[in-house]
């Protein structure tokens, strides 16, 4: 049977994909792709927790959190396009001109 | 009667719609006048003037709009002003700025991205529900992502830029996520909500504790403290100079506004009536001041302890904001009205003195071309009044009298000792003394060491010194004469739905 608890084992796990991915991942492009990852383990939640209490409140924060969520991608593509067209490279371990 | 209610808030939300309008009007002007880089300059300052004039006709309002997403009360307004007067400046600063005039090939867009960073702060000053938290957030997010990365030509700067979307997009994932469990626990997203939920019915204690980190996590990156600080020397170093001086005076302001606001309406017990005047009891023993404590401690030593081997001065004070941080994190640990009086104070003093520092850099750096350490050898003789500003904006900083500084900290300890904080007050004077030192490093590069070859006398405009003078003379001034300022402070604690 699902659950509420299968909801939120889901995006629990989804979650932790995400972040591990965030802080492993060296590719700029991936790192994005788990940050979406994230925030849409929390569209879950939310619309989880929405159905089961029965408040559609959960329910409007998710929308907001996809119009962010699109902008930070749009924002964030066009940054790495930016520094692309400088270093040809996505790489994370090579984009460190500035450090401690 | 929905409509009605919205029309009556629209009346109470003039200082965010004229910043709308600022924005608009800043961006089209930009088409254009293609040829006059002047124009969005002076529409975007105008502009502001007007919002700053219509935060001040705010003045003693108290009420939440819009059904209860914002709160327009003494609180918010004092941040809409410190964010207001710190945009005035920062325009003024870039109108100066030879880095800023000369490698911005779009001034049109840069000038409304400020405007549109002031709009996200003022709605983080005013958040009273954890959806506009979130949007006030990321709208003042997005703009600083795209402005600390305006500078195309220069590499370091998308670097920075790159870094500060990737902390700030982990950072705001791991905040909505802890914002959906509280949700999940409490059925709300209303601040006052949710402290009636929470005060009611106990939720599962673990949960609560891990939402509660989670959406520390979000609050530590707007007000960079350790370890969600990562972004920030970079950033500070990579972005423009004018941009570092707004994220590290506007963007932490704001940030704070949200986490005091966050945690005083939400986590204090209101039914306890057994405590001293201006105490407050956290709820049921959930002691997330402690919480807040660990963070403190860690943010001022690391701050100050990894400024000691910098070399560039704008890295060198972005470290110095994060442990500056830390000390404005001990005024919320205490849970005490003296507490929260001392940080708004220590803000007004912050915004003026760290301007200060961060202008003379923009000046120097415009002229040097450098912001080392090392070039800044004989600037006290080459030119003696920048010399003299920057070292009592250091002295400042650091918190010795007779400066503005000195009064901030000052407030800070007294109201830690009223609280029998006796070793975070302890924790705090060590870390001054650490801050001395590096500090020092900069007066002694100015007075004591001869320029290295050619020493060029380094001169500034006349509109330049008046500017200088109006930061300068604060500084000096709040050091003497600062009973207006505390009683600011005290009458700016109201929030709204909080006794």
């Amino acid at each position: 049977m699902v659950t509420l608890t299968s909801y939120l084992i889901l995006s629990a796990a989804m979650f932790i994909i995400g972040a591990t991915g965030v802080l492993v991942r060296r590719n700029a492009i991936i790192v994005f792709m788990s940050i979406e990852l994230m925030l849409n383990s929390v569209n879950l939640t939310l619309v989880a927790f929405s159905a089961f209490l029965g408040d559609s409140t959960g329910q409007a924060l998710v929308f907001f959190v996809m119009t962010v969520a699109a902008a930070e991608a749009a924002v964030g593509l066009a940054i790495v396009i930016a520094l692309f067209r400088r270093k040809q490279t996505v790489n994370l371990d090579e984009i460190n001109i500035l450090k401690w | 009667m929905m409509l009605t209610s919205i029309l009556e808030s629209i009346a109470t939300f003039v200082p965010e719609t004229v910043l709308v309008a600022t924005f608009c009007v800043t961006l089209v002007s930009g088409l254009i006048a293609r040829r006059k880089p002047a124009v969005p300059a002076a529409l975007a300052f105008v502009g502001m003037l007007v919002t700053l004039w219509a935060v001040l006709q705010q003045a003693g309002t108290d009420r939440t709009i819009f059904s209860g997403l914002l709160a327009v009360d003494p609180f918010a307004v004092f941040f809409k002003g410190i964010v207001t007067v710190t945009t005035l400046f920062i325009l003024l600063f870039s109108y100066f700025s030879t880095e800023v005039q000369t490698s911005v090939r779009r001034l049109a867009e840069y000038y409304a991205l400020i405007t549109a960073m002031a709009l996200g702060m003022f709605l983080m000053a005013g958040a009273n529900n954890m959806l506009m938290m979130v949007l006030g957030m990321e709208l003042t997010s997005l703009s600083s992502y795209i402005l600390a990365g305006f500078t195309k030509e220069a590499s370091d700067s998308s670097e920075a830029s790159l870094k500060y979307i990737i902390y700030g997009a982990l950072s705001s994932g791991l905040m909505l996520y802890g914002i959906s469990i509280l949700f999940g626990l409490t059925g709300t997203l209303g601040f006052a909500d949710l402290n009636h939920a929470i005060a009611n019915a106990v939720p599962n204690y673990f949960a609560l504790l891990v939402a509660t980190i989670l959406i520390i996590a979000g609050f530590g990156y707007k007000i960079s403290a350790v370890p969600f600080h990562f972004w920030t020397p970079d950033v500070y170093e990579g972005a423009p100079v004018t941009i570092t001086a707004f994220l590290s005076v506007a963007s932490k302001a704001a940030g704070f506004a949200m986490l005091m606001r966050f945690f005083k309406v939400v986590f204090i017990d209101t039914s306890v009536l057994a405590l001293p005047a201006g105490m407050w009891a956290s709820l049921y023993g959930f002691e997330w001041n402690k919480l807040l404590a660990v963070l403190s401690v860690l943010t001022m030593t690391l701050g100050n302890l990894v400024a000691v081997w910098q070399n560039n001065l704008k890295r060198l004070l972005a470290y110095s904001s994060i442990a500056h941080a830390g000390y404005m994190l001990m005024g919320i640990v205490v849970l005490s009205d003296k507490g929260l009086a001392a940080v708004l104070l220590y803000f007004i003093v912050y915004l003026f003195m760290n301007l200060g520092a961060f202008y003379v850099v923009m000046l120097v750096a415009d002229r040097t071309g450098s912001e080392d350490i090392d070039s800044y050898k004989g600037l006290g003789y080459r030119a003696p009044l920048l010399g003299v500003a920057m070292a009592i904006f250091l002295v400042s900083l650091t918190g010795l009298p007779p400066t503005a500084g000195f009064i901030g900290k000052l407030y800070l300890f007294a109201a830690l000792l009223d609280a029998r904080w006796i070793w975070l007050a302890i924790v705090g004077a060590i870390n001054s003394v650490i801050s001395l030192y590096y500090y020092a490093r900069v007066f002694r590069n100015m007075f004591l060491r001869d320029p290295e070859g050619q020493a060029t006398p380094v001169s500034i405009g006349r509109a330049q010194t008046v500017l200088l003078l109006v930061l300068l003379v604060p500084t000096l001034l709040f050091g003497l004469y600062f009973s207006p300022l505390v009683d600011l402070a005290n009458a700016s604690l109201v929030m709204v739905g909080v006794r």
